[in-house]
Protein backbone atom coordinates (compact mmCIF):
# COMPACT_ATOMS: atom_id res chain seq x y z
CA UNK A 1 0.00 0.00 0.00
CA UNK A 2 1.38 3.36 -0.93
CA UNK A 3 2.50 5.42 1.77
CA UNK A 4 1.40 8.21 0.54
CA UNK A 5 -2.08 8.18 -0.71
CA UNK A 6 -1.94 11.62 -3.03
CA UNK A 7 1.00 10.18 -4.71
CA UNK A 8 -0.96 8.88 -7.93
CA UNK A 9 -0.32 5.11 -8.94
CA UNK A 10 2.00 4.11 -11.34
CA UNK A 11 0.86 3.89 -14.71
CA UNK A 12 0.29 -0.21 -15.43
CA UNK A 13 3.06 -1.99 -17.05
CA UNK A 14 2.68 -2.81 -20.78
CA UNK A 15 5.77 -4.52 -22.15
CA UNK A 16 5.54 -3.79 -25.81
CA UNK A 17 8.45 -5.36 -27.10
CA UNK A 18 7.02 -8.90 -25.11
CA UNK A 19 3.61 -8.60 -26.52
CA UNK A 20 5.35 -8.73 -30.32
CA UNK A 21 7.29 -11.81 -29.51
CA UNK A 22 4.13 -13.16 -29.15
CA UNK A 23 3.14 -12.04 -33.09
CA UNK A 24 5.50 -14.20 -35.79
CA UNK A 25 3.82 -12.57 -38.51
CA UNK A 26 5.71 -9.01 -37.51
CA UNK A 27 8.93 -10.48 -38.30
CA UNK A 28 8.24 -10.41 -42.06
CA UNK A 29 10.17 -8.13 -44.00
CA UNK A 30 7.79 -6.03 -46.92
CA UNK A 31 9.66 -4.70 -49.60
CA UNK A 32 13.43 -5.30 -48.13
CA UNK A 33 11.71 -3.65 -45.50
CA UNK A 34 10.51 -4.36 -41.28
CA UNK A 35 6.50 -4.53 -41.53
CA UNK A 36 5.18 -1.70 -40.17
CA UNK A 37 1.19 -2.94 -39.60
CA UNK A 38 -1.38 0.26 -39.06
CA UNK A 39 -3.94 -2.00 -40.48
CA UNK A 40 -5.21 -3.88 -37.58
CA UNK A 41 -8.89 -2.22 -37.87
CA UNK A 42 -9.23 -4.05 -40.70
CA UNK A 43 -7.74 -7.44 -39.57
CA UNK A 44 -5.38 -7.77 -36.75
CA UNK A 45 -2.56 -10.65 -36.85
CA UNK A 46 -2.83 -13.48 -34.36
CA UNK A 47 -0.31 -14.63 -31.53
CA UNK A 48 0.71 -17.68 -30.83
CA UNK A 49 -1.41 -18.37 -28.18
CA UNK A 50 -4.51 -18.44 -31.08
CA UNK A 51 -2.69 -20.46 -33.64
CA UNK A 52 -1.73 -22.88 -31.35
CA UNK A 53 -5.20 -23.44 -29.93
CA UNK A 54 -6.41 -23.53 -33.30
CA UNK A 55 -3.89 -26.44 -34.31
CA UNK A 56 -4.63 -28.44 -30.92
CA UNK A 57 -7.66 -28.37 -31.88
CA UNK A 58 -7.43 -29.42 -35.59
CA UNK A 59 -4.37 -32.04 -34.48
CA UNK A 60 -5.96 -33.44 -31.71
CA UNK A 61 -9.80 -32.84 -30.96
CA UNK A 62 -11.47 -32.53 -34.30
CA UNK A 63 -15.01 -34.20 -35.35
CA UNK A 64 -18.42 -32.80 -35.78
CA UNK A 65 -20.10 -31.38 -33.22
CA UNK A 66 -22.99 -32.16 -31.49
CA UNK A 67 -23.81 -35.95 -33.35
CA UNK A 68 -21.84 -38.45 -32.50
CA UNK A 69 -20.77 -40.50 -29.14
CA UNK A 70 -17.26 -41.02 -30.26
CA UNK A 71 -14.86 -39.44 -28.31
CA UNK A 72 -13.39 -36.89 -30.64
CA UNK A 73 -17.21 -35.87 -31.47
CA UNK A 74 -17.55 -35.44 -27.22
CA UNK A 75 -13.64 -33.56 -27.42
CA UNK A 76 -15.06 -31.19 -30.16
CA UNK A 77 -18.11 -30.55 -28.86
CA UNK A 78 -16.86 -29.74 -25.44
CA UNK A 79 -13.80 -27.54 -26.73
CA UNK A 80 -16.78 -25.92 -28.87
CA UNK A 81 -19.22 -24.99 -26.04
CA UNK A 82 -16.28 -23.93 -23.76
CA UNK A 83 -15.51 -21.63 -26.44
CA UNK A 84 -19.07 -20.37 -25.97
CA UNK A 85 -18.68 -20.01 -22.40
CA UNK A 86 -15.59 -18.40 -22.75
CA UNK A 87 -17.57 -15.58 -25.13
CA UNK A 88 -19.91 -15.14 -22.40
CA UNK A 89 -17.95 -14.16 -19.60
CA UNK A 90 -15.80 -11.77 -22.26
CA UNK A 91 -18.97 -9.69 -23.01
CA UNK A 92 -21.05 -10.40 -19.15
CA UNK A 93 -23.55 -12.20 -20.90
CA UNK A 94 -25.93 -13.76 -18.63
CA UNK A 95 -26.50 -17.26 -20.18
CA UNK A 96 -24.37 -18.99 -23.38
CA UNK A 97 -27.91 -19.40 -24.56
CA UNK A 98 -27.09 -15.74 -25.21
CA UNK A 99 -24.51 -16.32 -27.41
CA UNK A 100 -24.70 -17.26 -30.80
CA UNK A 101 -21.86 -17.97 -33.61
CA UNK A 102 -21.94 -16.51 -36.70
CA UNK A 103 -19.25 -15.40 -39.27
CA UNK A 104 -18.61 -12.76 -37.97
CA UNK A 105 -20.32 -8.57 -37.87
CA UNK A 106 -22.34 -8.47 -41.06
CA UNK A 107 -23.67 -11.94 -40.46
CA UNK A 108 -24.91 -11.42 -37.44
CA UNK A 109 -26.50 -7.66 -38.59
CA UNK A 110 -28.47 -10.16 -41.31
CA UNK A 111 -29.34 -12.53 -39.10
CA UNK A 112 -31.27 -9.60 -36.88
CA UNK A 113 -32.15 -7.97 -39.66
CA UNK A 114 -33.84 -10.97 -41.21
CA UNK A 115 -34.84 -12.80 -38.25
CA UNK A 116 -35.95 -9.95 -35.80
CA UNK A 117 -37.49 -7.38 -38.18
CA UNK A 118 -39.01 -9.28 -41.75
CA UNK A 119 -41.58 -10.61 -39.77
CA UNK A 120 -42.65 -8.26 -37.26
CA UNK A 121 -42.19 -4.61 -39.14
CA UNK A 122 -44.56 -2.84 -41.32
CA UNK A 123 -44.73 0.44 -43.33
CA UNK A 124 -44.58 2.92 -41.67
CA UNK A 125 -42.42 1.51 -38.72
CA UNK A 126 -38.78 3.30 -38.48
CA UNK A 127 -35.45 1.85 -38.19
CA UNK A 128 -32.64 4.41 -37.04
CA UNK A 129 -28.76 3.88 -38.03
CA UNK A 130 -26.39 6.85 -37.82
CA UNK A 131 -24.16 8.40 -40.51
CA UNK A 132 -21.13 6.42 -39.53
CA UNK A 133 -22.27 3.53 -39.85
CA UNK A 134 -20.29 0.52 -41.91
CA UNK A 135 -21.98 -0.77 -45.14
CA UNK A 136 -22.72 -3.85 -43.14
CA UNK A 137 -24.96 -2.00 -41.01
CA UNK A 138 -26.94 0.26 -43.60
CA UNK A 139 -27.33 -2.50 -46.50
CA UNK A 140 -28.99 -5.37 -44.45
CA UNK A 141 -31.36 -2.62 -43.30
CA UNK A 142 -31.84 -1.26 -46.93
CA UNK A 143 -33.07 -4.63 -47.54
CA UNK A 144 -35.41 -4.83 -44.86
CA UNK A 145 -36.94 -1.81 -45.85
CA UNK A 146 -37.61 -3.03 -49.36
CA UNK A 147 -38.82 -6.12 -47.65
CA UNK A 148 -40.92 -4.45 -45.26
CA UNK A 149 -42.06 -1.73 -46.32
CA UNK A 150 -40.63 0.00 -43.51
CA UNK A 151 -38.18 3.62 -43.26
CA UNK A 152 -34.13 3.71 -43.28
CA UNK A 153 -33.77 7.41 -40.74
CA UNK A 154 -30.34 8.44 -40.04
CA UNK A 155 -28.90 10.21 -37.60
CA UNK A 156 -26.00 13.35 -38.94
CA UNK A 157 -22.80 13.67 -37.51
CA UNK A 158 -20.75 16.89 -37.21
CA UNK A 159 -17.48 17.74 -38.81
CA UNK A 160 -15.44 16.21 -36.09
CA UNK A 161 -17.40 13.24 -36.77
CA UNK A 162 -19.40 12.91 -33.72
CA UNK A 163 -23.06 11.95 -33.50
CA UNK A 164 -25.47 15.02 -33.35
CA UNK A 165 -27.05 13.40 -30.23
CA UNK A 166 -29.51 15.94 -30.09
CA UNK A 167 -31.06 15.27 -33.96
CA UNK A 168 -30.55 11.78 -32.74
CA UNK A 169 -33.07 12.29 -29.98
CA UNK A 170 -35.13 13.82 -32.32
CA UNK A 171 -35.79 11.44 -34.59
CA UNK A 172 -36.49 9.09 -32.20
CA UNK A 173 -40.22 8.45 -31.83
CA UNK A 174 -42.82 6.48 -31.17
CA UNK A 175 -42.47 4.68 -34.88
CA UNK A 176 -38.66 3.74 -34.13
CA UNK A 177 -38.67 -0.21 -33.87
CA UNK A 178 -34.77 -0.44 -33.80
CA UNK A 179 -31.58 1.47 -33.23
CA UNK A 180 -28.84 0.13 -35.16
CA UNK A 181 -25.55 1.96 -33.52
CA UNK A 182 -21.48 1.27 -34.24
CA UNK A 183 -20.11 1.37 -30.74
CA UNK A 184 -16.83 2.46 -32.44
CA UNK A 185 -16.81 3.56 -36.18
CA UNK A 186 -14.48 1.79 -38.53
CA UNK A 187 -13.73 4.75 -40.71
CA UNK A 188 -12.99 7.54 -38.27
CA UNK A 189 -12.39 6.01 -35.07
CA UNK A 190 -15.17 7.76 -33.12
CA UNK A 191 -16.56 6.44 -29.69
CA UNK A 192 -20.10 6.84 -29.25
CA UNK A 193 -21.79 7.11 -25.88
CA UNK A 194 -23.92 3.84 -27.09
CA UNK A 195 -24.62 3.12 -23.36
CA UNK A 196 -26.69 6.71 -23.55
CA UNK A 197 -27.85 6.52 -27.04
CA UNK A 198 -29.54 3.21 -25.96
CA UNK A 199 -31.56 4.51 -22.52
CA UNK A 200 -32.89 7.07 -25.09
CA UNK A 201 -34.25 4.61 -27.64
CA UNK A 202 -35.22 2.32 -25.04
CA UNK A 203 -37.79 5.05 -24.00
CA UNK A 204 -39.07 5.01 -27.08
CA UNK A 205 -39.84 1.22 -27.03
CA UNK A 206 -36.81 0.72 -29.78
CA UNK A 207 -34.51 -2.39 -29.43
CA UNK A 208 -30.75 -1.82 -30.33
CA UNK A 209 -28.46 -3.77 -32.54
CA UNK A 210 -24.68 -2.33 -31.18
CA UNK A 211 -22.08 -3.00 -34.52
CA UNK A 212 -19.13 -3.69 -31.98
CA UNK A 213 -16.49 -4.92 -34.43
CA UNK A 214 -14.21 -1.75 -33.70
CA UNK A 215 -14.71 -1.59 -29.94
CA UNK A 216 -14.28 -5.24 -28.53
CA UNK A 217 -10.69 -4.88 -29.55
CA UNK A 218 -10.03 -1.40 -27.14
CA UNK A 219 -12.32 -1.87 -24.71
CA UNK A 220 -14.00 -3.83 -22.50
CA UNK A 221 -17.63 -4.70 -23.49
CA UNK A 222 -20.02 -5.36 -21.05
CA UNK A 223 -23.23 -6.19 -22.69
CA UNK A 224 -25.67 -6.25 -19.63
CA UNK A 225 -23.96 -2.97 -18.52
CA UNK A 226 -24.60 -1.03 -22.06
CA UNK A 227 -28.17 -2.58 -21.73
CA UNK A 228 -27.89 -4.04 -25.64
CA UNK A 229 -30.13 -6.19 -27.13
CA UNK A 230 -28.04 -7.27 -29.73
CA UNK A 231 -24.46 -6.84 -29.57
CA UNK A 232 -22.69 -8.32 -32.62
CA UNK A 233 -18.79 -8.33 -33.94
CA UNK A 234 -15.47 -10.85 -35.56
CA UNK A 235 -13.27 -12.27 -34.68
CA UNK A 236 -10.38 -11.55 -36.97
CA UNK A 237 -10.46 -8.06 -35.32
CA UNK A 238 -9.98 -9.22 -32.34
CA UNK A 239 -6.52 -11.08 -32.73
CA UNK A 240 -8.93 -13.75 -33.59
CA UNK A 241 -9.78 -16.09 -36.60
CA UNK A 242 -11.41 -14.98 -39.69
CA UNK A 243 -15.07 -16.84 -40.17
CA UNK A 244 -15.97 -16.29 -36.72
CA UNK A 245 -17.84 -13.65 -34.94
CA UNK A 246 -20.63 -13.07 -32.12
CA UNK A 247 -24.02 -12.62 -32.64
CA UNK A 248 -25.08 -12.01 -28.36
CA UNK A 249 -29.26 -11.11 -28.01
CA UNK A 250 -31.28 -10.43 -25.10
CA UNK A 251 -32.70 -14.06 -24.67
CA UNK A 252 -36.57 -13.16 -24.58
CA UNK A 253 -35.68 -11.31 -27.47
CA UNK A 254 -34.00 -14.19 -29.58
CA UNK A 255 -36.54 -16.84 -28.17
CA UNK A 256 -39.16 -15.30 -29.90
CA UNK A 257 -37.41 -14.83 -33.21
CA UNK A 258 -37.89 -17.53 -36.25
CA UNK A 259 -34.95 -19.58 -37.22
CA UNK A 260 -32.83 -17.81 -39.97
CA UNK A 261 -31.64 -20.57 -41.79
CA UNK A 262 -32.49 -24.02 -41.74
CA UNK A 263 -30.74 -26.90 -41.57
CA UNK A 264 -28.67 -29.75 -39.20
CA UNK A 265 -28.19 -28.85 -36.14
CA UNK A 266 -30.59 -26.04 -35.85
CA UNK A 267 -33.38 -28.80 -35.21
CA UNK A 268 -34.81 -31.20 -32.79
CA UNK A 269 -36.82 -33.10 -35.25
CA UNK A 270 -37.72 -33.47 -39.07
CA UNK A 271 -40.39 -34.98 -40.56
CA UNK A 272 -42.06 -33.79 -44.09
CA UNK A 273 -44.78 -32.71 -42.80
CA UNK A 274 -43.20 -30.19 -39.70
CA UNK A 275 -40.15 -30.06 -38.32
CA UNK A 276 -39.40 -28.65 -34.84
CA UNK A 277 -36.44 -26.47 -34.22
CA UNK A 278 -33.89 -26.52 -31.20
CA UNK A 279 -33.24 -24.85 -28.36
CA UNK A 280 -31.27 -21.42 -27.99
CA UNK A 281 -28.40 -20.80 -29.13
CA UNK A 282 -28.55 -23.56 -31.46
CA UNK A 283 -31.42 -22.58 -33.77
CA UNK A 284 -29.87 -19.65 -34.45
CA UNK A 285 -26.62 -22.19 -36.14
CA UNK A 286 -27.35 -24.22 -38.87
CA UNK A 287 -25.06 -27.03 -39.87
CA UNK A 288 -21.64 -27.80 -39.47
CA UNK A 289 -20.61 -24.69 -37.62
CA UNK A 290 -16.92 -23.00 -37.67
CA UNK A 291 -15.38 -25.31 -34.47
CA UNK A 292 -11.88 -24.29 -34.99
CA UNK A 293 -12.45 -20.47 -35.48
CA UNK A 294 -14.45 -20.69 -32.21
CA UNK A 295 -11.75 -22.22 -30.36
CA UNK A 296 -9.32 -19.81 -31.65
CA UNK A 297 -11.53 -16.69 -31.02
CA UNK A 298 -11.55 -18.14 -26.61
CA UNK A 299 -8.12 -18.18 -26.98
CA UNK A 300 -8.22 -14.35 -28.22
CA UNK A 301 -10.09 -13.76 -25.50
CA UNK A 302 -7.53 -15.40 -22.84
CA UNK A 303 -4.71 -14.02 -24.84
CA UNK A 304 -6.21 -10.45 -24.54
CA UNK A 305 -7.39 -10.44 -21.15
CA UNK A 306 -3.26 -11.63 -20.10
CA UNK A 307 -2.76 -8.46 -21.24
CA UNK A 308 -5.33 -6.72 -18.77
CA UNK A 309 -7.46 -4.53 -21.60
CA UNK A 310 -7.38 -1.67 -19.62
CA UNK A 311 -3.36 -1.31 -20.25
CA UNK A 312 -4.13 -2.10 -23.63
CA UNK A 313 -6.32 0.67 -23.80
CA UNK A 314 -4.08 3.16 -22.24
CA UNK A 315 -1.41 1.68 -24.76
CA UNK A 316 -3.00 2.17 -27.27
CA UNK A 317 -4.63 5.83 -26.93
CA UNK A 318 -0.97 7.02 -26.09
CA UNK A 319 0.20 6.14 -29.71
CA UNK A 320 -2.95 7.57 -31.05
CA UNK A 321 -2.21 10.95 -29.11
CA UNK A 322 1.39 11.11 -30.22
CA UNK A 323 0.51 10.17 -34.39
CA UNK A 324 -2.24 12.65 -33.45
CA UNK A 325 0.29 15.47 -32.66
CA UNK A 326 2.43 14.19 -35.01
CA UNK A 327 0.01 14.28 -38.04
CA UNK A 328 -1.62 17.81 -36.87
CA UNK A 329 1.96 19.01 -37.55
CA UNK A 330 2.62 17.74 -40.82
CA UNK A 331 1.70 20.26 -43.31
CA UNK A 332 -0.82 19.92 -45.86
CA UNK A 333 -2.32 16.81 -43.71
CA UNK A 334 -5.49 16.78 -43.03
CA UNK A 335 -7.24 14.56 -40.15
CA UNK A 336 -10.83 13.04 -41.21
CA UNK A 337 -11.96 12.71 -38.01
CA UNK A 338 -10.98 14.34 -34.17
CA UNK A 339 -13.64 13.36 -32.11
CA UNK A 340 -12.79 13.97 -28.26
CA UNK A 341 -13.47 10.20 -27.50
CA UNK A 342 -11.66 8.31 -30.64
CA UNK A 343 -10.49 4.43 -30.47
CA UNK A 344 -6.75 4.09 -31.81
CA UNK A 345 -7.73 4.82 -35.46
CA UNK A 346 -6.50 7.45 -37.71
CA UNK A 347 -7.96 8.91 -40.94
CA UNK A 348 -6.31 10.97 -42.88
CA UNK A 349 -5.86 12.86 -46.87
CA UNK A 350 -2.62 14.66 -47.69
CA UNK A 351 -3.28 17.56 -50.27
CA UNK A 352 -2.31 16.78 -53.68
CA UNK A 353 -1.70 12.78 -53.10
CA UNK A 354 -4.21 10.69 -53.44
CA UNK A 355 -4.87 8.20 -50.84
CA UNK A 356 -4.17 5.29 -53.37
CA UNK A 357 -1.22 7.07 -54.17
CA UNK A 358 0.28 7.53 -50.30
CA UNK A 359 -0.89 3.65 -49.63
CA UNK A 360 1.49 2.85 -52.50
CA UNK A 361 4.69 4.75 -50.75
CA UNK A 362 3.88 3.71 -47.59
CA UNK A 363 3.85 0.16 -48.80
CA UNK A 364 7.23 0.10 -50.24
CA UNK A 365 8.99 1.76 -46.95
CA UNK A 366 7.20 -1.15 -45.19
CA UNK A 367 4.29 0.71 -43.82
CA UNK A 368 0.65 -0.95 -44.22
CA UNK A 369 -2.37 1.22 -43.74
CA UNK A 370 -5.61 0.98 -44.99
CA UNK A 371 -6.88 3.30 -47.78
CA UNK A 372 -10.30 3.73 -49.53
CA UNK A 373 -13.39 4.04 -48.60
CA UNK A 374 -13.60 1.52 -45.78
CA UNK A 375 -16.98 0.31 -46.42
CA UNK A 376 -18.39 3.80 -45.39
CA UNK A 377 -19.42 5.86 -48.40
CA UNK A 378 -21.67 7.74 -47.14
CA UNK A 379 -18.72 8.70 -44.49
CA UNK A 380 -16.26 10.04 -47.20
CA UNK A 381 -19.48 11.74 -49.06
CA UNK A 382 -19.92 13.64 -45.88
CA UNK A 383 -16.37 15.01 -45.71
CA UNK A 384 -16.22 15.60 -49.42
CA UNK A 385 -13.16 12.95 -49.78
CA UNK A 386 -13.62 9.84 -52.39
CA UNK A 387 -11.30 8.04 -49.80
CA UNK A 388 -8.69 8.42 -46.88
CA UNK A 389 -5.41 6.77 -45.83
CA UNK A 390 -6.56 5.08 -42.54
CA UNK A 391 -3.61 4.19 -39.67
CA UNK A 392 -4.95 2.12 -37.28
CA UNK A 393 -3.11 0.95 -33.96
CA UNK A 394 -2.96 -2.48 -31.85
CA UNK A 395 -1.56 -4.45 -29.21
CA UNK A 396 1.78 -4.83 -30.57
CA UNK A 397 2.30 -1.29 -31.89
CA UNK A 398 5.00 1.18 -30.60
CA UNK A 399 6.22 4.34 -30.95
CA UNK A 400 8.59 3.21 -33.44
CA UNK A 401 5.75 2.54 -35.82
CA UNK A 402 4.28 6.46 -35.26
CA UNK A 403 7.79 7.00 -36.68
CA UNK A 404 8.20 4.99 -39.31
CA UNK A 405 4.58 6.26 -40.67
CA UNK A 406 5.54 9.86 -40.12
CA UNK A 407 8.88 9.49 -41.87
CA UNK A 408 6.89 7.54 -45.13
CA UNK A 409 4.49 9.84 -45.32
CA UNK A 410 7.37 12.59 -45.66
CA UNK A 411 8.91 10.63 -48.47
CA UNK A 412 5.30 10.51 -49.75
CA UNK A 413 5.64 14.29 -49.72
CA UNK A 414 9.11 14.31 -51.27
CA UNK A 415 7.96 11.95 -54.14
CA UNK A 416 4.84 14.33 -54.96
CA UNK A 417 6.16 17.98 -54.38
CA UNK B 1 10.33 -3.22 -56.11
CA UNK B 2 11.12 0.64 -57.07
CA UNK B 3 9.00 3.69 -56.37
CA UNK B 4 11.02 5.41 -59.72
CA UNK B 5 9.61 2.95 -61.40
CA UNK B 6 5.94 3.50 -60.77
CA UNK B 7 6.29 7.10 -60.55
CA UNK B 8 8.22 8.20 -63.39
CA UNK B 9 8.83 12.15 -64.14
CA UNK B 10 6.10 11.91 -67.25
CA UNK B 11 3.53 10.49 -64.62
CA UNK B 12 4.46 12.91 -62.28
CA UNK B 13 4.11 15.80 -64.27
CA UNK B 14 0.51 14.18 -66.28
CA UNK B 15 -0.79 14.13 -62.83
CA UNK B 16 0.27 17.76 -61.96
CA UNK B 17 -0.44 19.12 -65.41
CA UNK B 18 -3.24 16.91 -66.95
CA UNK B 19 -3.64 17.14 -70.65
CA UNK B 20 -7.18 17.63 -72.40
CA UNK B 21 -8.97 17.77 -68.72
CA UNK B 22 -12.68 18.61 -68.95
CA UNK B 23 -15.23 17.63 -70.74
CA UNK B 24 -16.65 18.11 -74.93
CA UNK B 25 -19.95 19.58 -74.10
CA UNK B 26 -22.81 17.60 -76.52
CA UNK B 27 -20.63 15.13 -77.44
CA UNK B 28 -22.30 12.19 -78.92
CA UNK B 29 -20.11 9.70 -76.91
CA UNK B 30 -19.12 9.01 -73.37
CA UNK B 31 -19.00 6.82 -70.90
CA UNK B 32 -18.21 7.01 -67.07
CA UNK B 33 -15.68 4.83 -65.38
CA UNK B 34 -15.43 3.97 -61.76
CA UNK B 35 -13.26 1.97 -59.82
CA UNK B 36 -14.82 0.92 -56.86
CA UNK B 37 -12.04 -0.20 -54.84
CA UNK B 38 -10.94 3.27 -54.71
CA UNK B 39 -13.41 5.56 -55.20
CA UNK B 40 -11.59 6.76 -58.72
CA UNK B 41 -13.91 8.03 -60.95
CA UNK B 42 -13.79 9.71 -64.29
CA UNK B 43 -15.42 10.56 -67.48
CA UNK B 44 -14.74 10.11 -71.02
CA UNK B 45 -16.21 12.42 -73.72
CA UNK B 46 -15.27 11.83 -77.55
CA UNK B 47 -15.90 13.21 -80.84
CA UNK B 48 -15.60 11.39 -84.29
CA UNK B 49 -14.68 12.78 -87.68
CA UNK B 50 -15.79 9.55 -89.96
CA UNK B 51 -13.35 6.96 -88.03
CA UNK B 52 -10.72 9.70 -86.64
CA UNK B 53 -11.08 10.76 -82.89
CA UNK B 54 -11.36 14.66 -83.77
CA UNK B 55 -11.43 15.32 -80.02
CA UNK B 56 -10.78 13.28 -76.79
CA UNK B 57 -11.07 14.87 -73.23
CA UNK B 58 -11.31 13.54 -69.57
CA UNK B 59 -12.37 14.52 -65.98
CA UNK B 60 -12.44 13.26 -63.16
CA UNK B 61 -10.81 12.75 -59.96
CA UNK B 62 -8.89 9.81 -59.30
CA UNK B 63 -5.07 8.84 -58.06
CA UNK B 64 -1.78 9.96 -59.94
CA UNK B 65 -1.45 6.59 -61.93
CA UNK B 66 -5.47 7.17 -63.21
CA UNK B 67 -5.01 10.72 -63.90
CA UNK B 68 -2.02 10.42 -65.70
CA UNK B 69 -2.95 7.17 -67.99
CA UNK B 70 -6.16 9.24 -68.92
CA UNK B 71 -4.10 12.00 -69.54
CA UNK B 72 -0.96 9.81 -71.51
CA UNK B 73 -4.05 8.21 -73.58
CA UNK B 74 -6.29 11.38 -74.50
CA UNK B 75 -3.04 12.62 -76.15
CA UNK B 76 -2.32 9.58 -77.80
CA UNK B 77 -5.13 8.77 -78.83
CA UNK B 78 -6.53 12.16 -80.79
CA UNK B 79 -6.21 12.47 -84.33
CA UNK B 80 -5.88 8.55 -84.78
CA UNK B 81 -7.80 6.31 -86.88
CA UNK B 82 -10.39 3.87 -84.15
CA UNK B 83 -8.40 0.87 -85.81
CA UNK B 84 -5.35 2.34 -85.00
CA UNK B 85 -6.57 3.16 -81.42
CA UNK B 86 -7.70 -0.29 -80.64
CA UNK B 87 -4.60 -1.56 -81.56
CA UNK B 88 -2.92 0.94 -79.27
CA UNK B 89 -5.28 -0.51 -76.06
CA UNK B 90 -4.06 -4.08 -77.07
CA UNK B 91 -0.19 -3.01 -76.92
CA UNK B 92 -1.07 -1.25 -73.10
CA UNK B 93 -2.83 -3.79 -71.74
CA UNK B 94 0.02 -6.29 -72.44
CA UNK B 95 2.37 -3.43 -71.39
CA UNK B 96 0.27 -3.11 -68.28
CA UNK B 97 -0.24 -6.87 -67.63
CA UNK B 98 2.65 -8.79 -69.12
CA UNK B 99 5.97 -9.17 -67.84
CA UNK B 100 7.71 -9.96 -71.00
CA UNK B 101 6.04 -7.31 -73.32
CA UNK B 102 8.51 -5.99 -75.05
CA UNK B 103 8.87 -2.38 -75.46
CA UNK B 104 7.06 -1.14 -78.54
CA UNK B 105 8.05 2.21 -80.42
CA UNK B 106 4.76 2.99 -81.09
CA UNK B 107 3.89 3.19 -77.60
CA UNK B 108 6.05 6.15 -77.57
CA UNK B 109 5.19 8.18 -74.00
CA UNK B 110 2.61 5.18 -73.02
CA UNK B 111 6.05 3.17 -72.23
CA UNK B 112 6.26 5.13 -69.35
CA UNK B 113 3.58 3.17 -67.80
CA UNK B 114 5.72 -0.51 -67.95
CA UNK B 115 6.67 0.15 -64.34
CA UNK B 116 3.04 -0.20 -63.29
CA UNK B 117 3.27 -4.26 -63.49
CA UNK B 118 5.17 -4.42 -60.87
CA UNK B 119 2.19 -3.25 -58.45
CA UNK B 120 -0.35 -5.67 -59.19
CA UNK B 121 -2.72 -3.27 -56.85
CA UNK B 122 -2.43 -0.41 -59.47
CA UNK B 123 -3.26 -2.08 -62.74
CA UNK B 124 -6.50 -1.34 -62.73
CA UNK B 125 -5.96 2.73 -61.83
CA UNK B 126 -3.88 2.34 -65.20
CA UNK B 127 -6.58 0.61 -67.14
CA UNK B 128 -9.55 2.12 -66.47
CA UNK B 129 -9.56 5.11 -68.75
CA UNK B 130 -8.85 3.03 -71.76
CA UNK B 131 -12.00 0.60 -70.90
CA UNK B 132 -13.91 3.61 -70.55
CA UNK B 133 -12.68 5.26 -73.87
CA UNK B 134 -13.35 1.73 -75.63
CA UNK B 135 -16.73 1.67 -73.80
CA UNK B 136 -17.15 5.27 -75.28
CA UNK B 137 -16.11 4.63 -78.78
CA UNK B 138 -18.17 1.30 -78.74
CA UNK B 139 -21.55 1.81 -77.23
CA UNK B 140 -21.77 5.82 -77.52
CA UNK B 141 -22.68 6.22 -74.06
CA UNK B 142 -21.98 3.77 -71.07
CA UNK B 143 -20.83 3.17 -67.65
CA UNK B 144 -18.14 0.42 -66.60
CA UNK B 145 -16.19 -0.33 -64.19
CA UNK B 146 -13.30 -1.98 -63.05
CA UNK B 147 -14.74 -4.36 -60.99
Amino acid sequence: MAANPSVAAPAPTYDVERVRRDFPILSTMVNGRPLVYLDSAASSQRPLAVLRAVEQYETHSHANVHRGVHALSQAATAAYEGARERVRRFINARSTREIIFVRGTTEGINLVAQAYGRERFRPGDEILISALEHHANIVPWQMLCAQTGCTLKVAPINRRGELELEEFMKLLGPRTRLVALAHVSNALGTVLPVKRLIEAAHAHGAVVLVDGAQAVPHSHVDVRALGADFYTFSGHKLYGPTGIGVLYGREELLAAMPPWQGGGDMILTVSFEKSTYNELPWKFEAGTPNMSGAVGLAAAMDYLESLGIEALAAHEQRLLQLATQELSEMPDLELIGTAAHKASVLSFTMKGVHPHDLGTVLDAEGVAVRTGHHCAMPVMTFFGVPATARASFGCYNTEADVASLVAALQKARAVFA
Amino acid sequence: MDLKDLYRDVILDHNRRPRNFGRIEGAARHAEGHNPLCGDHLTVSVTLDGERIEDVRFEGKGCAISTASASLMTEAVKGKERATVRALFDKVHSLLTRADAAPDASLGKLAALSGVREFPARVKCASLCWHTLNAALESGTAMITTE
